[in-house]
C-alpha cells in the first residue's frame, strides 16, 4: 500500500490537521514508512480470531445515576482560551 | 543521603534524623545545579515543593508509635508531567498545553500526595504525549542521558529516568504505553515496573492510548518500586477499567527465596535482533537466576514479531480518538489568527501538535476511516489476540519470562530521529506486554561499553509481587542498580 498526496491530504482533513503542500509530501514519505511496517499483519491468516479490544475483559461498570462530582465549571472556564458570560466562545458559525 | 533507599528515608525521617523540608531542600538544590544541562524537569516549584514538606513534616510530628505517619510521608518524587497536578502545570511535553494548569488532580497525584504524604519535588520531561522512544519529540527539548550526556534517556517517560539516575530524586512516577517504563528504566539503570492494566487508575492521566496505558514507578530497586506500587495502586470508581480488587502488599514476598521459580526464555527474545553486548548481560542474569535456584525453560511467544506492527495501528487509532479534545476551544493553545470555527480547529492542532503526534494521529484516522477499518484496525486487533494468547500458553510452563528490555543500550542524540522505523523497533520487546496487558519490570543487569543494560521480567495477570520477588533476590546478590553515574 502506497499513499497518495490526495489521501494525506484527506486524512488530514479528516483529523482536523492543517498541512502545507511542502508538508504533504515529507508526511506521505513518513506514513509509507510506517505502513510498510503495519503491512506485515497482512500476511497472518486471522481467521475465526474474536478482536480483542481490551486487555481485561470484563463488562462495563455501571453506578447509580447520582451526582458524584463538585461543580467545576467556573475553575474550567477560567483556562478556555475565551470565554463570555459563562460559555466557551467560539467563532461565528451561522450567518 | 542520595543514595538511601525509599525504605531507609522513612526510616530517616520518622527517627527525625533529617526533616522533609532538608530532603527536599537536597534535592531541590541537585535540580536546580544539575537539571541545566539534562532537561530532566519542565516544571519546578521550590516554594510549593517547600510548602507540602512543611506539611509532611506537621504529619511526621504528629505521628506516634499507635499512629505512625504512611511509610513514604516526606519523601520527594518527581512526577510525569501527564499526570494532571493542581498548582502546577501539566504540559505533556506538548506546546498544545505549553501553559496548561488543571483543575483537577490525577488519582496518582493525589494518592502520592495526600494519602503517602509524598512531596511533588517538580513535573519532568517526556516525548510529547507520551509519543516516542527517546525524549526526542518533547516541546521541552530532549533529555541528556546522565551515563553519557551525548545518548538519549531514552522515553517516553524520560525525564523520570533520567532525574532518578542523576539522583535528582529518590524516585519518580511514569507511565508506559508500549515501553514508557521500562525502556528509559533499562537505558538509565533504574528498576521501573509497569503493573498489570488496571492497576493503577489512569484518572487525570492524559490519555495516549486507553487500552494499554498504565502508570507505574522509576526508582532505583525492586523494594523502591513495590513501596511506590503500594501507594500507587487501588481501585478507582473515576476510570471505568480501574479493578476492583482487594488491596495487595506487593513488598509481601521481596525475600522470598527463588528454588523453583521456572523462568521462560522465548527464542524471538534471543535471536540476532539484539546487540550481543546487551544479550551477553541478560545471559549473564540468567545464570545468576540459577544459581539462585531458579529453572529455566525454553518456550516460545510465535506472534511476538507482530506486536510493533499491531501497536502502531492500535495505538495510533486511539490516540487520534483521545487527541481529538486539543480542539483550541476549552483549554490549551489556540491559533492566533483563523478564518472560521474549522479554521481554528486545523491551524490551532497544525501549530500545536509536533510531526510525530501528527502522524501517529493521521495514521489513527486512516486506519479508522471508512474502508479500512476492517483490514488495519479489527486485524490489529485479531493479532492482539493471538499475542495475548501466547503469552497464556507460555504461563502453563513457566512463571517468569526473562529477556532483554531493549535490543540495544541508549542510542545517540539524533541518531533515530530520521529513521521512524527504527525508533518504533527500539521497543520491539516491550510493547507485546502492554497489547496483551501483562506486568512487566526492566532491572538493571550490567554495562556494555559504559552504557546500562536492562533486564525484562514479565509475570502473569496480577504476579507484580512474584515479579519483584525476582528482582529484588537479584539485586540482593547483584549490586548492578546501585551503581550511579559519574561526575553528577
Amino acid at each position: 500500500m502506497s499513499l497518495t498526496l490526495e489521501q494525506v491530504q484527506k486524512i488530514a482533513r479528516l483529523a482536523r490537521i492543517e498541512i502545507s503542500e511542502t508538508e504533504a509530501g515529507t508526511t506521505r514519505d513518513h506514513l509509507n514508512g510506517i505502513f510498510q511496517l503495519i503491512e506485515q499483519m497482512q500476511a497472518v491468516d486471522t481467521r475465526g480470531v474474536e478482536p480483542m479490544a481490551h486487555a481485561q475483559e470484563q463488562s462495563q461498570r455501571l453506578r447509580d445515576d447520582i451526582v458524584s462530582e463538585p461543580d467545576c465549571r467556573a475553575a474550567c472556564l477560567a483556562i478556555a482560551p475565551e470565554t463570555e458570560a459563562g460559555l466557551y466562545l467560539v467563532p461565528k458559525v451561522i450567518e | 543521603m542520595i543514595n538511601k533507599s525509599l525504605k531507609q528515608l522513612g526510616q530517616a525521617l520518622a527517627a527525625k534524623d533529617i526533616s522533609s523540608v532538608e530532603l527536599t531542600t537536597l534535592f531541590l538544590d541537585r535540580i536546580a545545579r544539575h537539571n541545566p544541562e539534562l532537561n530532566a524537569f519542565i516544571s519546578v516549584d521550590r516554594d510549593r515543593s517547600l510548602a507540602q514538606a512543611r506539611a509532611a513534616d506537621a504529619r511526621l510530628a504528629s505521628a506516634s508509635v499507635a499512629q505512625p505517619a504512611a511509610p513514604l510521608t516526606g519523601i520527594p518524587i518527581a512526577q510525569k508531567d501527564l499526570f494532571c497536578t493542581t498548582g502546577w502545570k501539566t504540559t505533556c511535553g506538548s506546546k498544545m498545553l505549553a501553559d496548561f494548569v488543571s483543575p483537577y488532580d490525577a488519582a496518582v497525584i493525589a494518592k502520592l500526595r495526600d494519602e503517602a504524604g509524598m512531596v511533588t519535588l517538580g513535573k519532568t520531561n517526556m516525548d510529547e504525549f507520551a509519543m516516542g522512544s527517546s525524549n526526542e519529540t518533547s516541546w521541552f527539548g530532549p533529555v541528556k542521558n546522565p551515563w553519557d550526556m551525548a545518548h538519549v534517556s531514552g522515553g517516553s517517560s524520560g525525564g523520570s529516568a533520567a532525574a532518578v539516575a542523576a539522583r535528582l530524586a529518590p524516585a519518580a512516577t511514569g507511565t508506559d504505553t508500549g515501553g514508557s517504563i521500562r525502556q528509559p528504566a533499562a537505558f538509565c539503570n533504574l528498576t521501573g515496573l509497569k503493573p498489570t492494566y488496571g492497576v493503577v487508575s489512569r484518572y487525570g492521566m492524559i490519555a495516549f492510548a486507553s487500552s494499554l496505558d498504565q502508570g507505574g514507578p522509576l526508582a532505583t530497586s525492586a523494594e523502591d518500586c513495590a513501596l511506590l506500587l503500594n501507594a500507587m495502586s487501588g481501585f478507582d470508581a473515576r476510570d471505568s477499567t480501574s479493578l476492583d480488587r482487594p488491596p495487595e502488599d506487593y513488598a509481601r514476598a521481596l525475600e522470598k527465596p527463588l528454588n523453583g521459580l521456572r523462568i521462560g526464555l522465548p527464542k524471538e527474545f534471543f535471536n540476532d535482533g539484539c546487540e550481543p553486548a546487551v544479550m551477553a548481560a541478560v545471559e549473564a542474569a540468567i545464570a545468576e537466576y540459577r544459581k539462585l535456584g531458579a529453572t529455566t525453560v525454553d518456550i516460545s511467544l510465535p506472534n511476538s514479531h507482530l506486536a510493533v506492527p499491531a501497536y502502531y495501528v492500535i495505538a495510533p487509532a486511539e490516540a487520534s480518538s483521545n487527541l481529538a479534545r486539543f480542539d483550541g476551544l476549552r483549554y490549551g493553545y489556540r491559533a492566533p489568527d483563523y478564518d472560521g470555527l474549522d479554521d481554528l480547529y486545523m491551524k490551532t492542532r497544525a501549530q500545536g501538535f509536533g510531526a510525530e503526534v501528527k502522524r501517529r494521529v493521521l495514521i489513527g484516522a486512516y486506519v479508522l476511516s471508512h474502508g479500512y477499518y476492517d483490514a488495519y484496525y479489527l486485524q490489529a486487533q485479531r493479532i492482539r489476540r493471538l499475542i495475548a494468547g501466547d503469552f497464556a500458553a507460555a504461563f502453563t510452563s513457566c512463571d517468569v519470562i526473562i529477556g532483554p528490555t531493549s535490543p540495544t543500550t541508549a542510542f545517540k542524540l539524533g541518531e533515530r530521529t530520521a529513521d521512524l522505523v527504527k525508533m518504533y523497533l527500539s521497543d520491539i520487546y516491550t510493547i507485546a506486554v502492554n497489547l496483551a496487558g501483562l506486568p512487566a519490570m526492566s532491572i538493571p543487569c550490567g554495562f556494555a561499553d559504559g552504557l546500562p543494560t536492562g533486564l525484562q521480567l514479565i509475570g502473569n495477570y496480577f504476579d507484580e509481587a512474584r515479579l519483584l520477588n525476582a528482582a529484588h533476590r537479584y539485586q540482593m546478590t547483584t549490586g548492578w542498580h546501585e551503581r550511579m553515574p559519574e561526575g553528577i
